[in-house]
């Protein structure tokens, strides 16, 4: 595969100074790390209207609060490691009050690379999905954001998590794609196992695919963006039709994807749901390819568990 | 002097009727509330309520453009009660200024009440929930900013515990709104030197309120908080700022008006424990309204 591949974190700077213009109850706040999260774009055209909060999140995340208050769409962006330590400002202050505050947050996962464990979080998919009122957005390329962020900015309610990455990622979705909340998209169609994937797992899993074909395996891709609230229909169709699920994710196997996946074919359809992503440790630093072999989360690893999967093998993924 | 519910007294006009000889009933008669909520509930924070009756009366009854006939009014005043235990005491006040009926008081800390344990947006003329302390600060910073963006000329005050301003949310926030210029924030702190645990200079000694407040580059004015006087012209001086956030340093007895309770840690937490101390508690408050 030989897509174009495009920074999600530039897109959405890109996309916040265009929704600028149209929105003049636009604000955005960032912690001191605005030309890593691109708000800057925003920023520079804006000055009125970006916040720069210096290095402190729970003011930060307060602040957005009282705007959000006073009628302001409001944008958030921090890494998604730093915004986590105000998990409780984001329950109380925001989440309980039910605001309109959209938390756009870089870095996120392992491909942060080098800068290692200390800044790859695996766990915040899960920290804020068990937020009531919070919504939970995993973009797969640069169209996709541009897409969840105007539709945020047009008319997201409430609290919104939305998850990008310092890397870039292959263009997946076509031009005229448009996001929508709790709907999923399938990539390809198969009928013997379905690969339900979020963020850069995805065209990892449309590559494992492509290798399971040629072991006559015919799987289905599907891009699981919106994880809370999560595409049931989706899933309980792959369940039914494929009988097989294998979850791919740049995050904890708890709490993440796959949880809420096997979370619906529990209760609707069970059948096999086998996850793949970071089992219960801390990143490192490396190359993001380099990681993603090193954890057990690369194509090939794809591979070999959605064909053992497939083959009514036991699961060897933990042992 | 009439207090009921939807009275149709609103906005500016009410601001002026009342002398500080009403102003000291009403805070009595918040007072009573707070206790007859808190026993009635069987729990609830009665000291840090009771602390600061007198500022409530003081802001809702003369200092501040609300109108509980527009609670959504865009011009209107805001209050952030960032120390959301103190919720019974906001409750009360709210109530005797018209944003609700009295009666709905009684629902206070009980399912299917709106009233719920700490400060809640569901209750009308409440501008956000609170509860978890250190975060009020933060959101009267984000209303005041929104207020200059809109050009409008409202004014967002806070009510800080002192023990609350160990959480270090409230000095981030101190920053941000020295950084914007915030001459339309107006924090409050009930200083009345007890937390949950006892007494603030044993858990954790504050040091100099006034001059750290000070050193972020804000504008602080030390007030007896239960001096009339003394609350209005703080207040007074800091709409008058220029330039800078203001902190009215408020020294404040906890439990004031009853007996027991004053500068009783105990009673940060708790409710009159028998039906005896329940009277007493109101006896004590009435020897206030003769005054």
């Amino acid at each position: 595969m030989s897509a174009a591949v495009e920074s999600l974190r530039e897109t959405y700077g890109e996309e916040l100074r265009m929704l600028g213009e149209r929105y003049k109850e636009l604000v955005v706040l960032d912690a001191d790390l605005s030309t890593s999260t691109k708000t800057a774009t925003f920023g520079r055209e804006f000055p009125g209207r970006f916040f720069n909060m210096g290095i402190a999140e729970q003011s930060m995340v307060t602040t957005a609060a009282g705007l959000a208050l006073s009628g302001k769409k409001v944008f958030v962006s921090t890494f998604a490691v730093f915004l986590m330590r105000t998990y409780e400002q984001m329950r109380q202050s925001v989440c309980y009050n039910n605001l309109d505050v959209n938390f756009v947050v870089t870095h996120a996962g392992l491909t942060v690379g080098e800068d290692g464990a200390t800044h790859q979080i695996v766990e915040d998919v899960g920290i804020m999905s068990g937020l009531p009122h919070m919504k939970v957005t995993v973009p797969v390329d640069s169209i996709e954001t541009r897409s969840v962020i105007d539709f945020l900015a047009e008319g997201g309610k409430g609290p919104n998590y939305v998850r990008l990455t310092r890397e870039k990622f292959p263009v997946l979705n076509g031009k005229d794609y448009v996001f929508r909340q709790g709907i999923s998209t399938t990539f390809k169609d198969g009928d013997d196992i379905t690969i339900i994937g979020a963020g850069s797992m995805v065209a990892l899993a449309l590559h494992a695919a492509e290798n399971l074909k040629t072991k006559g395996i015919d799987a289905r891709v599907i891009n699981m963006s919106s994880i809370k609230p999560i595409d049931r229909k989706a899933i309980v169709k792959a369940a039914r039709e494929t009988g097989k699920i294998v979850t791919v994710e740049e995050h904890s196997i708890y709490n993440g994807l796959g949880s809420r996946v096997s979370e619906v074919t529990a209760e609707e359809y069970p059948v096999p749901v086998w996850r793949l992503g970071m089992k219960d440790t801390f990143g490192k630093s490396g190359k993001s390819w380099e990681l993603f072999e090193y954890f057990h989360m690369g194509v090939e690893d794809i591979v070999k568990l959605a064909e053992t999967c497939f083959r009514g093998v036991k699961n060897e993924n933990f042992s | 002097m009439n207090l009921r519910a939807g009275d149709g007294n609103s906005g500016e006009k009410i601001m002026e009727q009342y002398s500080v000889s009403d102003l000291k009933n009403i805070a009595t008669a918040i007072r009573k509330k707070v206790i007859e909520m808190v026993y009635s509930a069987r729990s609830g924070h009665p000291g840090g309520s009771l602390s600061i009756a007198d500022i409530l009366a003081v802001l809702y009854f003369r200092e501040m453009n609300v109108d509980p006939l527009n609670p959504n009014d865009p011009d209107r005043d805001r209050l952030v009660m960032s120390k959301g235990h103190a919720s019974p005491g906001l409750y009360a006040a709210l109530s005797l200024r018209g944003f609700f009926p009295e009666i709905l008081l009684e629902g206070f800390r009980k399912l299917n009440s709106k009233l719920e344990g700490h400060v809640h947006k569901g209750v009308p003329g409440v501008e956000a929930s609170t509860g978890s302390l250190g975060q009020g600060l933060g959101i009267g910073v984000g209303m005041a900013i929104a207020c200059k963006l809109d050009t409008k000329s409202y004014r967002v005050f806070v009510i800080l515990g002192d023990g609350e301003i160990e959480e270090g949310n409230i000095w981030e926030s101190m920053m941000a709104a020295s950084k914007y210029k915030l001459n339309n924030l107006i924090a409050i702190l009930d200083r009345n030197n007890i937390q949950l645990d006892g007494f603030t200079k044993d858990v954790m000694p504050l040091g100099d309120i006034g001059e750290m407040v000070r050193s972020f580059g804000w504008n602080v004015i030390e007030i007896d908080g239960h001096d009339y006087d003394q609350i209005i012209s703080a207040v007074e001086e800091a709409k008058l700022s220029r330039d800078k956030p203001s902190l009215i340093l408020a020294h404040t007895i906890k439990g004031k008006g009853v007996s027991y309770m004053e500068n009783n840690p105990k009673y940060h937490g708790a409710p009159p424990a028998s039906e005896e101390e329940y009277r007493k508690a109101l006896d004590d408050l009435s020897g206030e309204d003769e005054e």
